[in-house]
């Protein structure tokens, strides 16, 4: 019996995608990216909603300053180049590159989250939040929902960093190294409320998991095998995608 | 399994730093369009054109939508094509919702109950 046959027989699935070739990976990440995007269309829909009509809503620009979110949206779109960088050093078969560009990206993540906990508690301390009317309930849900997906992609992109210089422990281990990283510099940026400490703490984090990825050894992307690079900057790509258009909904219109 | 020739690859490169370029003015254009003298409703159309442009690149080019096949391409642009159904679905009640929550006092919850 051929081995097409066989399959057919035991009711395995096709090898190859019809859409995404590649691997079934990708497909499956395209479509959790389209059930995630009608997420955030909803919210910003509920957003829009409340917003019209409603002559009490204040001035987005006065109210939460665009230039500290102006650097958080380059960031994220330097974030975004340093990631199709990182796709294109593993194509090259380069994993210097990978690993480089791979810690710029998650370097670029935390830093905008530290940016992010630092606007937060100046907002909060100055009367702001999630209770206090639809203006604070829906800038704080939208941009913390963002928030939680950039904080993921951070511990996703860490652990694809871990894969690629040291295997499946190493995915776990950087990934933890990463999140716990993460959460304190996200804890120390909010309770020192210093600009500098939300640049710099995220960069010490970013420090230690590339200490720690040094340690190991054993990757598994080469030049042809890299489908998980390229479906982690599939993530890391669309959260960019959200903030560009939660930058102007939420804070310049 | 996917292979990329250098060729290939220096290409991509070079047009990942255009779209790159092209993100960065479109930002900077965003940021100097709120400052015009125009209506409301004139500068948040420029700024809701400007961030679908910069969406469309980012997916193109660094999600390689573009290369892709069209099928994957509409399944993409689903959330787009219900998000603006979903606009339109709310047009009627838009500012109703507001105006129920602005217009609602302290009085009306401590308000007696209607009699059984």
């Amino acid at each position: 019996m051929s081995h097409a046959a066989a399959a057919e027989h035991v009711g395995v699935e096709p090898a190859e995608s019809p859409l995404t070739p590649e691997s079934w990976g990708k497909l499956g990440m395209w479509i959790f990216l389209a059930a995630d995007a009608m997420s955030f269309g909803g919210l910003l829909a509920a957003y829009g909603a409340l917003r019209y009509g409603d002559p009490t809503w204040p001035n987005p620009a006065h109210e939460l300053g665009i230039q500290l979110t102006a650097l958080m949206t380059f960031l994220l779109i330097c974030s975004s180049v340093t990631m199709v960088e990182a796709l294109a050093a593993i194509r090259e078969g380069n994993h210097t590159g990978l690993r480089k560009f791979l810690l710029l990206t998650i370097c670029g993540g935390g830093i905008f989250l530290g940016l992010q906990a630092y606007e937060w508690h100046h907002l909060i301390h100055e009367g702001q939040s999630i209770t206090k009317n639809n203006f604070g309930a829906t800038f704080f849900i939208l941009t913390g929902f963002h928030g939680c997906h950039v904080f993921g992609g951070v511990v996703y992109l860490s652990a694809i960093l871990g894969r690629a210089v040291g295997g499946r422990a190493g995915a776990l281990l950087l990934g933890l190294t990463a999140a716990i990283g993460t959460v304190l510099a996200i804890y120390v940026t909010y309770n020192s409320a210093m600009l500098p400490v939300g640049l710099l703490a995220p960069i010490a984090m970013a420090a230690v998991v590339f200490l720690v990825s040094g340690t190991l050894k054993g990757g598994v992307y080469s030049a042809h095998e890299n489908n998980e690079v390229e479906i982690g900057a599939l993530y890391w790509h669309f959260v960019d995608l959200i903030w560009i258009l939660v930058f102007t909904f939420v804070y310049l219109i | 399994m996917t292979t990329h020739t250098p060729a290939q690859i220096a290409h991509e490169k070079r047009r990942y730093i255009q779209v790159f370029v092209w993100l960065t003015v479109l930002t900077g254009l965003e940021l100097g369009v709120i400052y015009l003298p125009l209506t409301k409703i004139a500068i948040g159309l420029m700024l809701i054109l400007l961030a679908g442009t910069k969406a469309a690149l980012v997916a193109a080019f660094f999600m390689h939508l573009a290369n892709e096949t069209r099928t994957l391409a509409w399944i993409a642009a689903t959330p787009a094509i219900l998000c603006v159904f979903l606009v339109f679905m709310l047009l009627p009640d838009l500012g109703a919702i507001t105006r129920v929550f602005s217009q609602a006092t302290p009085q009306a919850s401590s308000a007696p109950p209607p009699p059984h």
